[in-house]
């Protein structure tokens, strides 16, 4: 089976998402497209896993998802403080930590 | 008892157990040393009677010599060496010194002479320093001198020996700065102790040689395996020996301090010059024969130093207007004279030590007529204000004239036997030697007549409103004593006794004749110091002596004003150098050190505040930089596969 298809759209979208992060300032679109980042890298596991004909991508995509679940948790939690306090969603509001 | 080293007998110090009165030689050194611990501690509760008890002590001290030295003349020749163990003082491995005293023919003069001038000095001192507030403190400093130098004569090893060295550097210091007030007085402190460090660094290294080739600084037992060091040993131990004893003894090259050292209040100077201080390098010297009898070019040494420093003094002496100064330089060529006999060997050792207790007379004697010149003038050194004191000052000037006829070497007075008797051994080594002495003697006559002329006779040149009068009992009584010590000293020569007496420390000389007849010897000394007397007579006698000291003077007389230079020498060579080293080590230990320690933390500190500028707080920058690094390492393991 030729998997280019599946590791072209994986890269496409991992290349999106990686865009996004840099570019979009909503904290809440820039956690979305680390979440296509992360779902392009799960593609390209699962991809692979077919190809070599065992379940050792499959496994790993799986952790992926769980770290990505609680990932979400923590992230969109901070996300909602950080809008409570300052009425703002952008990232680049929230620079006060630095030099 | 004697060891025969190579050829040669050298006598063994082998002393008996004290017994009898000998037992009470700790307490010759404890009266003084208790005096300076009541003086100095019990504070102004003994300013009243403080400089009584500190006059009794040393008095004291020289009853119990005299009691031993009598008790020692009734004793066997062979039985003249007594050692008396205290305790052990230190035991460390093995070291093992103990504090032990040793009273033989050699320590017993300089008991005599420390405790008898010594005390003759503090009675004088009652009267000198009557008016000085700080009276007490000067009689426990005087007393700490006293003790001091007993114990650098009585140990009975070199460690001891070091004690007491020290402790008269100490003394000297607290003496000589004694008016603090003035800041010439406290440098002059300074500059004696700091010159005097320089000998005590040659004799400690020597102590520390002795330790390491004898396993001991005990005088028994060195003297009895002295044989067995090598040549060269002993001439490096004896030219170390040499140099501590040119510090202690002023000697050239480290001779400068002596005449600053005239800051001190003039009892002082008697003391140090008399009794105490510079004698002890002759001492060391003459202690240490063993040393320098194997180690024939450290004597040599010794005579080269002995006869500059006696020519270089008496250069002094002629030119120096400052009274005291002019005695002072006549102390570092009379020292001279001792050190020339110490280093003729066998033959001298007896006469050095006989002229350092003529010498311990008539300097004191000296000394105490210039204090006393000066308690009468207001303390005005200056020679060139005095003029016709004999008048006015009898006794003082009576017993000066016997302490001048007698340093001259005038016939009959203590000077001329043993000043005579070292001029005549080093006729009889080697001519070059003896004309020099010869010469220094005929100076000596110079000096001193020009010093005896501008102070008691030609006319007055006093100050306005000075009125010179004699001074007390308790000041001329000691003179008295002190002027009939230096008429009648020369009794010690009869019949060689002297000689008898110290042959077990210093050995049997072998009897040489010189090359002229002894008389002859005698003659031309006297005819020597005529033709110095009389010079001084023409030019200083039979002119008029200019109130202020004339400025268009030879070199040799500026020269002499200058102290030949010394200080200027000590400048050049040692004190500008370490000055300039200090200075560039400061500057280097500034900018090289201090950079290279500062400097790197300056610089990370620089280059952290550029880069600190990378945490901007942006979460996107982050990311970027993030992904940056991603790529790097992807493509670096890329290369490293393809490759």
């Amino acid at each position: 089976m030729n998997i280019t298809a599946y590791v072209v759209l994986s890269g496409i979208l991992f290349t999106i998402g990686c865009v996004g992060v840099l570019t979009r300032r909503n904290a809440i679109v820039v956690f979305m497209c680390v979440e296509l980042m992360l779902n392009a890298t799960n593609l390209a596991l699962v991809a692979f896993a077919k190809q070599h004909g065992n379940l050792d991508g499959q496994i790993a995509a799986f952790f992926v998802m769980v770290v990505a679940a609680a990932e979400v948790v923590v992230g969109l939690a901070i996300i909602m403080t950080i809008f409570r306090t300052r009425r703002s969603a952008s990232v680049d509001d929230a620079s006060l930590l630095k030099y | 008892m004697y060891a025969l080293h190579g050829g040669e007998s050298i006598p063994v110090v082998d002393p008996t157990a004290a017994d009898g009165v000998f037992s009470l030689l700790w307490l010759v050194i404890a009266l003084p040393l208790a005096g300076a611990a009541i003086l100095l501690v019990g504070g102004r509760y003994t300013d009243k009677w403080g400089h009584l008890l500190g006059t009794l002590l040393p008095i004291g001290s020289f009853v119990l010599s005299l009691i031993m030295f009598v008790t020692v003349l009734g004793r066997d020749e062979s039985d003249r060496q007594v050692m008396q163990h205290l305790y052990t003082w230190i035991e460390a491995g093995h070291l093992n010194v103990g504090m032990d005293l040793l009273y033989d023919p050699l320590s017993a003069l300089f008991l005599l002479l420390i405790t008898g001038v010594g005390s003759l000095i503090h009675i004088y001192s009652i009267g000198y320093m009557a008016h000085d507030p700080r009276r007490r403190r000067f009689f426990g400093y005087l007393n700490l001198f006293v003790a001091a130098m007993l114990m650098l004569v009585l140990s009975e090893n070199y460690l001891g020996l070091f004690l007491g060295w020290e402790g008269v550097g100490l003394a000297s210091y607290l003496l000589i700065g004694f008016w603090q007030h003035k800041p010439s007085a406290a440098a002059a402190a300074k500059k004696a102790f700091v010159i005097n460090r320089v000998g005590d660094m040659g004799l400690s290294l020597a102590i520390m040689m002795f330790f390491v080739l004898f396993g001991s600084t005990s005088f028994s037992v060195i003297s009895a395996a002295a044989g067995n060091a090598s040549e060269t040993q002993m001439t490096i131990l004896g030219l170390l020996l040499l140099l501590g004893a040119c510090g202690k003894s002023a000697q050239f090259p480290l001779q400068a301090w002596l005449l600053d050292a005239m800051e001190g209040p003039t009892p002082v100077s008697a003391l140090i010059h008399a009794a105490t201080m510079v004698t002890a390098g002759v001492y060391l010297v003459v202690r240490s024969n063993f040393v320098f009898e194997l180690a024939p070019d450290a004597q040599t040494v010794v005579v080269v130093v002995a006869v500059i420093s006696l020519l270089w003094g008496a250069w002094i002496g002629c030119a120096k207007d400052d009274i005291k100064k002019a005695l002072a330089g006549s102390t570092m060529s009379q020292i001279g004279y001792m050190m020339l006999g110490a280093g003729l060997g066998v033959a001298g050792y007896a006469f050095a030590i006989f002229h350092l207790l003529t010498h311990g007379f008539f300097k004191a004697n000296l000394f105490l007529g210039a204090g006393s010149v000066m308690h009468g003038m207001n303390d005005d050194v200056d020679m060139r204000h005095y003029g016709a004191l004999r008048k006015a000052m009898p006794v003082t000037f009576l017993t000066f004239a016997m302490g001048y006829l007698a340093i001259i070497g005038f016939p009959g007075f203590s000077g001329f036997w043993s000043k005579d008797k070292i001029i005549e051994v080093a006729l009889t080594q080697s001519p070059v030697v003896g004309i020099l002495a010869l010469l220094g003697a005929g100076i000596t006559g110079f000096y001193m007549t020009r010093m005896m002329l501008m102070t008691f006779f030609t006319e007055k040149r006093w100050e306005k409103g000075v009125h010179p009068h004699e001074s007390p009992a308790v000041m001329t009584g000691p003179l008295v004593v002190l002027a009939a010590l230096s008429v009648l000293g020369g009794v010690m020569l009869a019949g060689n006794w002297i000689v008898g007496f110290l042959e077990p420390v210093t050995g049997v000389a072998e009897h040489e004749d010189p090359p002229i007849p002894v008389l002859a010897v005698s003659a031309l000394t006297v005819a020597v110091v005529a033709v110095g007397v009389a010079l001084a007579w023409f030019l200083v006698g039979k002119r008029e002596v200019p109130r202020t000291a004339p400025q268009d003077v030879s070199f040799v007389t500026r020269a002499g004003r200058e102290e030949v230079y010394g200080n200027k020498i000590n400048d050049t060579l040692v004190v500008n150098p370490s000055r300039r080293l200090t200075a560039a080590l400061l500057v280097t230990d500034r900018r090289v050190v201090d950079g290279v320690l500062t400097g790197g933390p300056v610089a990370i500190g620089a280059i952290a505040s550029v880069a600190r500028r990378a945490q901007n707080g942006f979460v996107r920058s982050y990311a970027l930089s993030l992904l940056g690094g991603v790529l790097i390492v992807v493509l670096a393991l890329l290369a490293v596969n393809l490759a």
